[in-house]
This record gives C-alpha cells, structure tokens and sequence, in this order.
C-alpha cells in the first residue's frame, strides 16, 4: 500500500471520529443547556450567601449581584442562633434514627418475604407495601390530617366518645418524633424491602441445600447464608444514606405536621428552615448562606461515603 | 424484577427447607399487618369521602360512620373551574413533562454508554456532579425566576425537572446490559447514521428501560407540589392538583374563592360546601389514577429503582 493511501485512510478515519463525535454531541446537547441553566449557572448563585443583596439600578439580577456590597461571613451568624442548633438536632436525629430503624425493619421484611411458601401472598404483601412510596407527601397528609385532625380526626373523636380530653395534635410537640417515624417508615420500607428482596432472590440456592445438608436449620441459614449474602449491599445502602445526612425530606417535615409553627421544635430540618428563611424573611443572603453549608457539608459527607464504599467493594462505589 | 424474582425460587426444595407452619403464621401476621398499614389510610380517606357531614359532626372521621352520602362528589361538578382545571393542569403537566423529559435524558444517556464516543468522560462529570453538589434552593430559586423567567408560568411547573441524573444513570444501565456494542458497529457499517442507529435499531430494544424512566417521571411530574409552591404567586390558572390540595389544608375555602363564579354564588357556594369530605374527594382524585395504573407499572419502576440502587 502507497504512503499517501495509508495516510488518507487515516485522515478518513479521523474525520469519520469527528463526525461520530459530533452527532453524539448533539445528543446530549439538550441536557446539556439544562445542566448548565438550572444546575451550573446557580452554582454562581452562591456569592449571593457572601452579599449584602440589594435591589440596584438597573434593577436587574446580575447588576445586582454585582454591585451589591459584600459583607465576609456575616450571614453566616445564624449559626449561632439556638434555632439552628435544634435544627441541626432534628436532622440529624431524626435521619441517624430512620436509617438504623429502616435497616432492621426493611431487611426483616425482605428475609420474610422470601422465606414464604405462599409466593401469591408475598407478591402481595410486597405490592401493598410498595404503595405509599408512589404517594407524595400532599397526600400523606391529608391521610395523617384523617386521623388527627382536632375537631373530627378519628383519634380526637375517639378520645372525646370516651369521655376524655381530645388531644390538639398539631400543637403539641410530644407526638411528632413518633408521627414522623411513622410517617417515613411508612413511606419507605416497602421500597427498600424491595430491594433487599431483589439481592436475597439473588443467592444461589444450593448455599441453603449444602447448609441443609450440614444440618443447619432455618434460622441458621437465615443468619449463615442469607445475611452475609447481602451484607455488602446493606453496608453500601448505609453508607450511602450517612452521607445524605444532612438532607431531610421536605414534604414529610413541611406537609404532614401542616406547617405548624408551634410543631417547629421537633419538625424543623435544614430543608425547611432554608425555606422558611426565605419565604418569611425573604433573607436571601442568610438562606443562601443555609443552603450552601449544606451543600457543602453534604459533599463532603458523600465524598467520605463514598472512599469508604470504594475501600470495601470498589464496584459499588458511586465514583 | 421482584415478582418473577421472586416466582424464581425453586418450588422443588421448598417443602424440605423451609421454615415451620408456626413461624410462616408469624411471618405473614407480621406482613399482612404491615401490608394493610400501608393502604387502610387511602381506604379511610374514600370513606370519609363518602360520609355525609352530619355523620361527622356527631362522631367525627369513621370507619363506620352514621350516613352515607355523596355530596362531596356532586359538589365537585357544581364548582366548576379551579378543580377541572387543576385536574386538566396535573394531566397536561404530567403528559408533557413526561414526554420531554424522557427525550432529552434518552438521548443524554445513550452516548454515555457508548465507549467509543470521545467525549464521554466530560459529560458523564457534568451530569454525575450535580447529584452531589448544588448552588442551594434559594440561588437556584432566584435565577430560575428572575434570570430564566420561570414564574407563574407552565414552564416554571415543568423545566425544572425536566433532566435527572439519576434516570440517566437508570437509563445507561439499561443501554449496557441489553444493547451489545457488535450491533451498532454493524448497523454503522450498514451505512446507518447516529441517529437512524439510535431510534430504528436501539430504541427498540431499550423500551422496557423507557418505559420504567417513563413511569418514573411521570409519577414525579403527577406528584409535584413543590415547584408550584417557589413559582406560582399569582397565576392559579396554571397550578395542578397536587398544589391546590395542599392550599386547602389551612385554607378550606381556597378552592371555593379561585373558581370564577359571580360574587353571590361564590358566596353561596362557599357556604354550602362540604369543606371536609370534599377535601377527602380530591384526595381520592389524585391517588385513583397512580392506583389504577399502579398494578400495570410496579414491575417497571420496581426494576427501574432496583438497576439504579445497584449503581447510582
């Protein structure tokens, strides 16, 4: 083959890349201008937690970043507010708590389900559970609201039929941490159960055969086979949950206890208080300031999740 | 997965290996109590629906209440706009929310997957960064509204989650395990061009892994209250059901006041409204469509959520 063939056929492929790389690019083009709109762009967003933000003239948001004045850390002084720290309390109480309670109650769950004979019956129990994951929090509470609701919710009533002392719910603080719990696990173990189920379905089954064969029983199999089978699951599926610790679900916290001030002791989470923030204060640099700790401190937690996955199974690491 | 999953256990072993009738009763009091936990408070929201308010005034929400009645429902048709238009707006939302959204992350995810697009490493970071480091709700909140016009409008309901990083990661999953790289080489020797390879020959192979990011989606678009509560102020034409539900827990006569009716009727029609069953009614609006599709779609999201869960 000539010299010049070679190269040309080169140059072919070259182009041919090129080309391939191009139509490929104008795939993800539109997620693309996406990420960069509603991801990226408000990334920049966060000078304003360093700002003293104020309307300028020309009154647009841009001028107005730029020519308001900056003011170091000082809207980072709400951090030494006692509302903060009952806010840094309850999220991470109430999420260190709801990871360990669904971890038993889901893998419980999944080891049951799979260890029915009656496969038609776990099918559907695993479809109920299933159910209220699909239903968001709006919904939730109205089903919660039908059973406190202070002047005809079903346990007030109940208390008043027996002669007692109806009990204002969305007033008094006692309940919640248990309402809450309720709440979530409601929610959510349905999913996760699903999960484990999927990894316990997994096993091969002549592990249960040779462990029969040996003499273990059931239990013994449960605790021999089945649980070292999916414990790396249930260590990364944990790891993962610590290092989204610092976020708290906003609907269940905001919607089921009906944004009741006098609930914000036992519901206020960082989600909420960024949000209440802004909408009661409109504080854009103090809830800017909220967000982006959290942000950061959320990195910074699932980053570390992260090495610790990769150090015991480097193939279920997120990055 | 889980339900043929779970058909995959082997019957042959099964009665030799296998816990005691004993402990299978425990088991399924267990689950069964958990199981009707689950749905008993949708099943006592359509009751109260169905209550007639003097049963209530007297014995407050019941499993068992005094009368039946179905003037929460009747009501729903007398009132016209706001809620139909909700209703209208939670379909429309959904609809092309869904439609969109499973486009652009379809065709974001498709040369993720593929190995020999020089690119890749850059955009999968760019999409892959974002599910762990954001600029916070109130930056993003302020430049969606005042720098990209996301206000009291359908897109302001819809853009925002029209991409997710995660459904990409769903999506190129199903990409790897079901699409071998041996046939788009083929199909590019073929003579077929990126996006002929893409819709004529990997779509159809990868429709099951759409139709779970599809479902997904659309349970997210159909769920959504939270963009309409950042950017809707003014314009409750556009709000879907979701969000007008949720105005109405501190504001029962909400509904009754956005309906465009002449001042009198308005009046007249506030007053008579049952505000507590037809609050339960509305319930029962949202959730009868996710529980009439909910048998068909389970499998898919089930092992949508589970792919995603193994990797993301």
């Amino acid at each position: 083959m000539s010299e010049t063939l070679i190269r040309s056929r080169k140059a072919g492929k070259k182009s041919a890349v090129r080309k391939k790389n191009f139509w490929l690019d104008t795939m993800v083009l539109p997620g693309t201008i996406w990420l960069l709109l509603i991801r990226y762009l408000p990334m920049f967003g966060i000078v304003l937690a360093f700002k003293n933000y104020k309307a300028q003239r020309p009154n647009t948001f841009w001028n107005n970043i730029l020519k308001s004045d900056w003011v170091g850390l000082k809207n980072f002084e709400f951090l030494k507010s006692p509302d903060t720290a009952v806010m840094i309390r309850n999220t991470l109480g109430y999420n260190i708590l709801w990871i360990l309670l669904g971890l038993v109650i889901a893998v419980a769950f999944a080891v049951m389900m799979s260890e029915l004979t009656a496969r038609f019956m776990a099918k559907t129990y695993q479809t109920l559970m299933f159910f209220p994951y699909f239903l968001s929090w709006v919904v939730a509470s109205y089903f919660v609201l039908a059973f406190l609701d202070p002047t005809s919710g079903m346990i007030p009533a109940l208390q008043k039929a027996s002669g007692g002392q109806a009990s204002n719910f969305y007033h008094e603080t006692q309940w919640w941490p248990l309402i809450l719990t309720l709440c979530s696990m409601w929610k959510n173990i349905g999913y996760s159960s699903v999960l484990y189920l999927a990894a316990i379905t997994g096993i091969d089954t002549t592990q249960y055969e040779a462990a029969a064969v040996d003499g273990a029983t059931k239990w013994q199999q449960v605790w021999h086979v089945t649980l070292p089978n999916i414990r790396a699951m249930i260590v990364i599926l944990l790891i993962m949950n610590v290092g989204k610790i610092f976020n708290a679900d906003f609907g269940l916290f905001y919607n089921v206890p009906q944004n009741s001030g006098s609930l914000y002791p036992v519901t206020q989470v960082v989600d909420t208080y960024v949000y209440r923030a802004y909408a009661n204060t409109h504080n854009i640099g103090m809830s800017s300031a909220a967000g982006f700790l959290q942000s950061l401190v959320g990195l910074i937690c699932i980053v570390a999740a992260n090495a610790v996955v990769r150090k015991i199974d480097a193939d279920s690491s997120l990055f | 997965m889980s339900n043929a999953a779970v058909r995959k256990i082997k019957p042959s072993t099964a009665s030799l290996n296998r816990f005691g009738p004993g402990t299978q009763a425990v088991f399924h009091c267990v689950l069964g109590l958990f199981a009707l936990l689950c749905i008993v408070p949708f099943i006592f929201v359509i009751i109260i629906s169905f209550t007639s308010e003097e049963s209530i005034r007297q014995i407050g929400y019941s499993f068992r209440p005094l009368s039946w009645s179905v003037q929460a429902y009747t009501y729903t048709f007398q009132l016209g706009d706001q809620l139909w238009r909700s209703y209208f707006n939670s379909f429309l939302i959904t609809v092309v929310g869904t439609f969109l959204s499973v486009l652009i992350c379809f065709l974001y995810a498709y040369p993720l997957f593929r190995r020999d697009y020089g690119h890749r490493q850059f955009f999968n970071f760019l999409s892959f960064f974002t599910m762990i480091f954001g600029g916070g709700l109130v930056p993003t909140f302020v430049i969606c509204k005042s720098v990209l016009g996301l206000s009291d409008n359908y897109a302001a309901l819809i853009v925002p989650m029209l991409f997710s990083p995660f459904n990409v990661i769903i999506m190129r999953t199903f990409f790897q395990t079901s699409v071998p790289m041996e046939l788009i080489e083929a199909s590019t020797i073929d003579g077929s061009g990126e996006y002929g390879t893409l819709f004529r020959i990997v779509f159809p192979i990868v429709t099951p892994g759409i139709a779970t990011i599809a479902l997904l989606v659309s349970l997210g678009y159909w769920n959504e209250w939270f963009l309409s509560l950042l950017y809707v102020n003014k314009n409750m034409d556009i709000i879907p059901l979701q969000y007008l539900l949720m105005r109405m827990q501190r504001n029962a006569d909400f509904l009754a006041k956005n309906s465009s009716m002449l001042g009198a009727d308005a009046a007249k029609a506030a007053a008579q409204m049952p505000s507590q069953t037809l609050k339960m009614a509305l319930v029962v609006f949202i959730v009868v469509p996710i529980a009439c599709a909910y048998p068909f779609f389970q499998r898919y999201v089930v092992a949508g959520l589970t792919v995603g869960s193994v990797k993301g």
